[in-house]
């Protein structure tokens, strides 16, 4: 028997979570009057979508792989740190690195710069390279650690069998590191490939125009711009349905994600002693960590620089940011712990294809646009209310929305391992209600209850999308007020306000996720 | 013949000393309880882990300093021996040829050796559509192949219920000893060591002193080796 409390709490997720995702699609659809035929501008943000994503997952993939591979053999000072740092860019705001790209390989960039010393002409980051090389940069350390992860979890008598044996070089490759590195990379490719499908900041400061527009910013100007509804709800469709099937794919491909950062254990390894394969892992850890250091760098040299141009403007606007990350949790950890408990109850006690219904609902904010829900809170609020006034908590529910699957990802796992090793002596003893849930699951779920908070609130205050919907230039969040700046060339004050953010964003994921550890 | 000399190996503040000789064509089991640093001496013979003094000698030469490929001694695990997308003969063929370019003769011997420990049929299988018995048999035709001096077994009767374990201690008598293989075995198990053991080093508390005949060892077990046998 699942408790009528869980199934109260997770009905209410999840028929939200539904509303949110279905439902609004629905809404926005119904404006559609000629929704019918894909216009040729449709077609070529489709086709740009579909490319770019995957010339982003592609790239990345092949260069995490040569990454993880050195990362995985090779001991030295900061590798940990390293590692570690591989998950730092999930919780990096976008606009952020954009900056960063922009400052090292933008037009008075860094690279510039070089190239133009070295007569090499210019290069123009706008368009297609810019949208990759932005996109590589984030992604990039994500599929290097999916790819570390494959390797790390080969069995450490595999690397001394192979030792043992005096296989070397390529036989070691296609022995045991290629059968893992095949079992890890289509997951990442699929990951990958879903995020960068989804883009839209990335699109927005680098791309545009009719050659470089994605799905996400066709949704956005046709909604924004032309208010032509039933374009969006038509691109809305096309792009739910591309990511419905990216989705599917990653999640047949890949083994569960573990997005906490956490140092990956070494196995000892006898390979790799030659002088031409020390020398090219680190050839390859020294050019990554540039491609992904510099313009970390790029932005902190530039910012503190910026920060005196920093005004209340800035403050103000850090201030609706954090209320936006605030809520944003909230909302988070309500509707991701009231569906995570309906389905970890499903799953041991109720129908295994209810579960995994439910689980798949919990997934639906990946191929959702935030868009489309925007525009469906715009519809439905407008005879009642003024939905701009509203623009902070409408951003939060937009932003809780898309970080509940990942939320799910961590809480599922938990309160199923609480339940699996203590549920059955907790029945024994006739633990319920409040005591059942402070004695069995409570331990178990604080501390990733407080890494789910952190990374939805440092999602919630990096985001640069929805809110570009909703608010006002005398209104805006910290992301939206650095878009601004940077587009009406107070490039300064854009990189003073990119340091804030950044404090902010890892400010609010350090501050819930040591809550989950120790308060 | 296995010789290992004052040997000190150090792995955090984990400390094993060890001196034991094994003649060649004999086995000599090792004993003791969990965490007392049995894998840690066959790790090191096998050049996983570093000696910080002491020597190790196989057939007189000593390699204490050589790097894992190059010591002519085989390390068999309990598990994961073979490699999961290789099939059996190729798998065995590794012992033969790194590089997996077998020649006709390459093969033959495969199959000779195969049929030895009685997996003549299933050569062209992988791994995973083995029992846990049949896949340490093809372990240890791969070793029977590599032809090295001395064979170090880490419990690699542990998964096999008893008759299985009875038929892998009758083909390491008959197949490992008779080509004169000097073989290090740990166990949890005494009647192991009783059943196929000439010698029997107890591993005590991070210390190996020597090896010495089975039948001697159980007759007159010492404080330390009753404690850990229990009464009766």
């Amino acid at each position: 028997m699942i408790s009528p409390r869980v199934l109260f709490g997770g009905g209410i997720a999840l028929t939200l979570l539904l509303a949110l995702t279905l439902g609004a699609l629905v809404v926005v659809g119904m404006q559609g009057v000629e929704a019918g035929a894909l216009r040729p501008a449709d077609w070529r943000a489709l086709t740009f979508t579909l490319e770019q994503a995957f010339l982003s997952a592609a790239l990345s993939v092949l260069l995490a792989i040569p990454l993880a591979r050195a990362l995985a053999r090779r001991r030295f000072w900061g590798r940990d740190t390293l590692t570690s740092l591989l998950g730092a860019p999930f919780l990096l705001p976008v606009i952020v690195a954009i900056l960063g790209v922009i400052a090292v390989w933008g037009r008075s960039g860094w690279i510039a710069d070089a190239m133009g010393w070295a007569g090499l002409g210019r290069l123009n980051v706008y368009g297609m390279p810019g949208i990759l090389i932005a996109h590589v940069f984030f992604n990039l350390p994500l599929a290097a650690r999916l790819v570390l992860q494959g390797l790390a979890d080969l069995p450490p008598e595999r690397w001394r069998v192979a030792a043992q044996l005096g296989i070397e070089g390529r036989a070691l490759f296609r022995l045991v590191e290629w059968p893992a590195i095949r079992a890890s990379a289509p997951g990442a490719f699929a990951l990958v490939f879903l995020v960068c499908a989804t883009s839209f900041a990335v699109a927005l400061a680098l791309g545009g125009g009719p050659r470089a527009t994605t799905l996400e910013l066709a949704i956005y100007e046709a909604a924004s711009y032309d208010f032509d509804l039933g374009r969006a709800a038509r691109l809305a469709g096309l792009q739910f349905a591309v990511c419905a099937v990216a989705a599917l794919v990653a999640f047949a491909a890949s083994a569960p994600v573990t997005a906490s950062p956490g140092a990956l254990t070494l196995v000892e390894r006898w390979d790799g002693r030659s002088r031409a394969s020390r020398l090219g892992d680190a050839a390859t850890i020294l050019v990554v960590c540039l491609f992904l250091g510099a313009p970390m760098l790029a932005i902190f040299l530039r910012g503190v620089g910026g920060l005196d141009d920093l005004t209340g403007v800035v403050w103000a606007a850090a201030g609706r940011s954090l209320i936006v990350a605030v809520l944003a949790i909230l909302i988070t950890l309500l509707l991701s712990l009231g569906l995570a408990a309906l389905i970890v109850a499903l799953q041991t006690r109720g129908s295994r294809t209810a579960a995994r219904l439910a689980d798949l609902a919990g997934l639906l904010p990946i191929a959702a646009s935030p868009f489309v829900i925007g525009i469906a809170f715009i519809i439905v609020l407008r005879p009642v209310a003024d939905p701009f006034a509203l623009a902070l908590p409408l951003t939060a529910i937009v932003n809780a929305a898309m970080a509940t699957p990942f939320a799910l990802r961590i809480l599922i796992p938990a309160i199923r391992l609480a339940h699996d090793e203590h549920g059955r002596l907790a029945d024994s003893l006739g633990l319920t209600g409040l005591t059942r849930l402070r004695v069995l699951y409570w331990p178990r779920v604080r501390q990733p209850l407080g890494f789910a908070a952190g990374l939805s609130g440092a999602l919630a205050i990096g985001d640069l999308g929805v809110i570009a919907l909703f608010s006002t230039p005398s209104e805006p969040t910290l992301p939206l007020l650095m878009h601004l700046l940077a587009s009406s060339r107070q490039i300064d004050a854009a990189y003073g306000a990119a340091l804030v953010l950044i404090a902010l964003s890892f400010g609010v994921f350090w501050v819930f996720d040591r809550l989950g550890r120790t308060g | 013949m296995i010789d290992v000399g004052n040997a000190l190996i150090e792995r955090g503040s984990f400390r094993l000393t060890a001196t034991l000789s094994v003649p060649a064509g004999q086995i000599c089991a090792i004993v003791g309880p969990s965490g007392s640093g049995k894998s840690t001496l066959l790790e090191a013979i096998a050049g996983f882990l570093p000696l910080t003094s002491g020597h190790i000698r196989i057939d007189g030469e000593d390699i204490t300093a050589r790097p894992p490929a190059e010591r002519p001694v085989t390390l068999l695990f309990q598990s994961n021996n073979l490699f999961p997308h290789l099939d059996i003969e190729r798998n065995v063929g590794l012992g033969l040829k790194p590089s997996l370019s077998l020649t006709a003769d390459d093969r033959r011997a495969i199959a000779d050796v195969l049929r030895e420990v009685g997996l003549a049929d299933l050569a062209a299988r992988r791994p995973a559509e083995l029992s846990g018995g049949q896949r340490q048999r093809a372990a240890l035709a791969r070793a029977l192949l590599r032809k090295q001096p001395a064979l170090l077994l880490d419990e690699p009767l542990a998964a096999l219920g008893p008759a299985l374990r009875d038929e892998m201690l009758a083909l390491i008598d008959a197949s490992v000893l008779q080509r004169g293989i000097a073989v290090l075995m740990i166990t949890h198990a005494p009647e192991e060591a009783r059943g196929i053991a000439h010698l029997t080093a107890l591993c005590m508390e991070g210390r190996i002193d020597g090896a010495h005949p089975t039948a001697e060892v159980f007759a007159n077990p010492g404080p330390e080796l009753a404690a850990y046998l229990g009464k009766g």
